[in-house]
């Protein structure tokens, strides 16, 4: 113990001296009213001493009626931290685009103050709102008080987990659909396959309005839904000269760095070969007042992405090139019921979506679903082609 | 290692609640734990999924996929939950005896 009674934290509080936020700090500025804070502070302390975790793995708690939203965890050391001896996680399904009343946090931290550590991470990769650590008795008396406050838990496990969205139409002028609209319908449609935990293993759905991907669902959504646009670009070209006028070198900055390279400009107009385009977001979002995605908007629909923890990580790949913005939900609930199906026959246990399909193959996953291939499945042309060779063709004698 | 205590008789079980030894399980073990995973009265079916979780441990050593469960014993996982309302993880597999699931959350 250090002289103010407070154990002494000296590997972690290196970690406070750095120019960014940290959760170090953070959990000190906890420490009034919240006796489990030193106790985290003193076995993560101890954690970095030994190099070795001190949170056992794979605590099976949770509310009835219902088989995630609640991680177990237990310290391997309790006599010496008492009060992390249970540290479970709370997961709670975050409102579409992360958009409270400050009346909806005071009211969520007040819950978790009564009956947790109040600490909370705000919010979770998967996009929950995170409360962390509270003891097996105090579950269900939170979970009473979230529901009553309109909040209900997120996935865990082998569940679809909580979908999240972009801010979308809320904020931005690029979204080419409304992801939060989207993002609440699946939500309240699957509400049983993210309470009750049915599959070989997690499932992710992130919604993101445009390619800018403000969500990352490319990186890691089992089933990425991201805007786009059919036509061509919208194009101020009063705007784009006072771009030009205001110091923007266009040549170097904006064409230059177009993937495709299929913009011109010659010192006065800016031309662009829309057939070209690959939808990357580069030229509108250096001038965003002269072009716009185009009028035609709806979405592209990816498949298969995941970080790396049984296999290494897969970025998603194209499973339908566009549906337009008004037929989205219907044909995303349509794609769903035939790829968990197929996920639910053939998948191992914990084998991602992405994982499957790259064990069976694209050609025969695609046959599974009933989707034709598309030249839009490939991610680069004349690279890394999927290849459909029928059984029929190589036998004849070629 | 805590004690579970019901009926007068002691279990020792992990810090979920879990028989710590899975070899000493019987019927009335099942009973037992009942009363802690909101299971009242056991049916014909809640001895359905228990019989076959068990069975498929002592083959196996380990519990079978959620998928699996209800194939082998024709219920919905809806109805699962409405016999074990902790869950077929946390519930069932606790009624049958095996030891915690794992599994990645």
């Amino acid at each position: 113990m250090a002289d103010n009674g407070k154990p002494k934290t000296e590997l972690l509080d290196q970690l406070e001296t750095g120019p960014w936020p940290s959760f170090v700090t953070e959990i000190k500025k906890a420490r009034e009213g919240s006796p489990v804070c030193d106790d985290l502070l003193g076995q993560l302390e101890l954690s970095y001493q030994e190099k070795k975790g001190h949170w056992k793995h794979g605590g099976i708690v949770g509310v009835l009626g219902y088989g995630g939203g609640v991680i177990g965890r237990y310290s391997d050391i309790p006599e010496q931290f008492p009060n992390v001896a249970h540290f479970h996680t709370i997961r709670v399904n975050q409102p579409s685009g992360w958009f409270y009343t400050s009346d909806a946090i005071r009211t969520l931290c007040d819950i978790w103050e009564r009956h947790g550590s109040g600490l909370t991470n705000m919010h979770g990769s998967t996009g929950d709102i995170i409360f962390l650590g509270t003891r097996t008795n105090e579950l269900e008396p939170t979970f009473k008080e979230l529901t009553e406050a309109g909040f209900d838990l997120g996935g865990s496990g082998s569940s679809m987990r909580t979908p999240s969205c972009c801010l979308g139409q809320a904020r931005c002028e690029w979204a080419c659909y409304d992801s939060m609209k989207l993002c609440y319908d699946l939500t309240m449609a699957y509400q049983d396959e993210l309470h009750r935990p049915p599959f070989p293993y997690k499932f992710k759905i992130k919604c993101a309005a445009c390619p800018n991907d403000c969500v990352a669902s490319i990186a890691r959504a089992d089933l990425s839904i991201i805007g786009t646009w059919k036509d061509d670009i919208q194009q101020d070209d009063a705007a784009v000269a006072a771009y030009a006028a205001g110091g923007l070198n266009i040549q170097k900055d904006v064409c230059d760095r177009c993937p495709t390279r299929c913009m011109d400009w010659d010192g006065a107009t800016l031309t662009i070969n829309n057939r070209e385009c690959v939808r990357c977001m580069h030229c509108i979002n250096a001038m965003p007042k002269a072009l716009a995605p185009g009028k035609e908007r709806g979405a592209t629909i990816l498949i298969g992405s995941k970080a790396p923890i049984v296999q290494g990580a897969l970025l998603s790949s194209v499973l339908i090139p566009f549906i337009p913005a008004d037929e989205l939900l219907e044909t995303v609930k349509e794609l769903i019921g035939r790829v968990w199906e197929f996920w639910d026959e053939y998948g191992k246990n914990r084998e991602r979506i992405g994982e499957l399909i790259q064990r069976v193959g694209m050609a025969n996953f695609l046959d599974a679903i009933g989707l034709d291939p598309a030249p839009e499945m490939i991610s680069a042309p004349r690279d890394n082609p999927y290849v459909f060779f029928q059984t029929k063709s190589e036998s004849n004698g070629n | 290692m805590p004690v579970f205590e019901v009926h007068g008789k002691q279990y020792e079980v992990d810090e979920d609640g879990f028989l710590e030894n899975p070899e000493i399980w019987n019927e009335d073990v099942a009973r037992d734990f009942a009363t802690t995973e909101g299971v009242e009265g056991l049916t014909d079916g809640h001895w359905k999924v228990i019989n076959y979780l068990r069975s498929y441990y002592l083959q196996y050593g380990i519990a079978p996929m959620i998928r699996k469960l209800c194939k082998e014993t024709g219920f919905k996982l809806n109805e699962i939950y409405d016999m074990f309302p902790s869950g077929p993880a946390k519930g069932a597999c606790k009624l049958a005896g095996l030891p915690k699931p794992t599994g990645c959350v």
